[in-house]
């Protein structure tokens, strides 16, 4: 078993919030490691309130087992993942399924005008005619937002 | 206040740490359903999940400490043992109080999270960073809400009435910096006492009792 097979097999986990892209591509998976049958796999929550995290946690160790592999699945609890690492084509994917994809970390805290800003984009007619309607939304990570043009309510990945 | 264990400087300030996140997304969470408008409630509950899961990482890293796991931690202690700050307890019945709390919490929070980055334990370090990228869109909210009610004379007697208890969240040498922020009288004027840690309210059993009784009706169960 090497490491490249590993991250293969990751790659076929679906987030189970948003499953029209794998963990791999959001980019939680921090590091694989394989010696003498054991798998380890550093991996990241997008957001520590995360609801889904211990479900992550399990279908990790899961699709460690199906490869005939012993399982240990570590929770990296600092800072360096960020919405930044989540991958081009994973963002494609988001939009498409109606989820505007974060916009890039900026080098201080997010501020509320950023957030008001016109920046974001529709993910449906692509207009950047949109507002923030709640910094809140279904989990930790997301945000609603209106856009004006279409008239449709969108969900946005907030930056972290 | 008698403390039944004698836990080291470190495990007792992720203790501290994770019971305020706990108690006070606890407290949030009482929210859900009921807040004024349908995006309050929204915000309000997400915001709990959150700092109810700040509380969990805390937790896990006082566990490896302590021997123990962040579910043992956070429901089979005693109320006593608890090591949350009085103003996490209150419960608060009306919206002025409760955005009071919010407001103050998070700037207390934001400074003690802000020295928490620089400190030499890389894993707590790491950690506070994490969890202030996080805060920042739980300030942005109670930064709207306080700019919002600033001259509402309730809100404002909220605000002062409560203010002793945001200076008990913070050690004494963070207190300054939370009065320069929030534009308060700063802690050690003969006026003013702090609502200190250690001390409970009556409020915190209360919630206690709620927010263990499921644990405690089956102990050991796997959920």
């Amino acid at each position: 078993m090497t490491a490249a097979q590993v991250w293969e097999a990751l790659d076929e986990i679906p987030d189970p919030e948003i499953p029209v892209i794998s963990l791999v591509e959001l980019g939680v998976i921090r590091d694989v490691a394989v010696a003498d049958g054991r798998v380890r796999v550093d991996f990241t929550p997008t957001f520590l309130g995360c609801p889904a995290l211990e479900a992550m946690q399990r279908a990790l160790a899961a699709k460690v087992e199906e490869l005939g592999c012993e399982p240990d699945v570590r929770v990296i609890t600092d800072d360096s993942w960020t919405t930044d690492r989540i991958s081009p084509a994973a963002r494609e994917k988001l939009r498409a399924a109606g989820f505007a994809p974060p916009v890039p970390r900026a080098a201080g805290a997010t501020t509320l005008v950023q957030l008001q800003s016109h920046v974001f984009r529709c993910p449906y007619c692509g207009s950047t005619e949109t507002r923030l309607e709640n910094i809140f939304g279904p989990t930790p990570c997301r945000s609603l937002r209106w856009c004006d043009s279409c008239r449709q309510p969108f969900e946005q990945f907030k930056t972290i | 206040m008698t403390e039944p264990q004698e836990h080291s400087g470190r495990a007792q300030l992720l203790l501290e740490l994770a019971d305020d996140e706990l108690i006070v997304g606890w407290r949030d969470s009482e929210w859900t359903g009921i807040a004024p408008t349908l995006e309050e409630d929204v915000a309000f509950s997400s915001i709990a999940q959150n700092e109810i899961g700040h509380a969990r990482a805390l937790y896990e890293l006082a566990a490896i400490e302590l021997g123990t796991d962040a579910d043992a931690l956070a429901f089979d202690r005693q109320p006593a043992e608890y090591r949350c700050a009085p103003l996490v307890e209150l419960h608060l019945l009306d919206w002025a109080h409760t955005i009071a709390r919010r407001y103050l919490y998070e700037e207390a929070d934001r400074v003690r999270i802000e020295a928490l980055k620089s400190s030499d334990d890389a894993e707590l370090a790491g950690l506070a960073a994490k969890i202030d990228r996080e805060e920042v869109y739980h300030r942005l909210h109670a930064e709207l809400w306080a700019a919002r009610l600033r001259e509402e004379p309730r809100f404002r007697d909220a605000v002062a009435e409560l203010w002793p208890y945001a200076l008990g969240v913070l050690p004494e040498e963070l207190r300054p910096e939370l009065a320069r922020r929030v534009g308060l009288e700063p802690a050690g004027s003969s006026l003013l006492q702090a609502a200190e840690r250690g001390r409970h309210t009556p409020e915190l059993s209360e919630l206690w009792g709620e927010m263990t009784e499921v644990r405690r009706s089956a102990p050991g169960a796997q959920w």
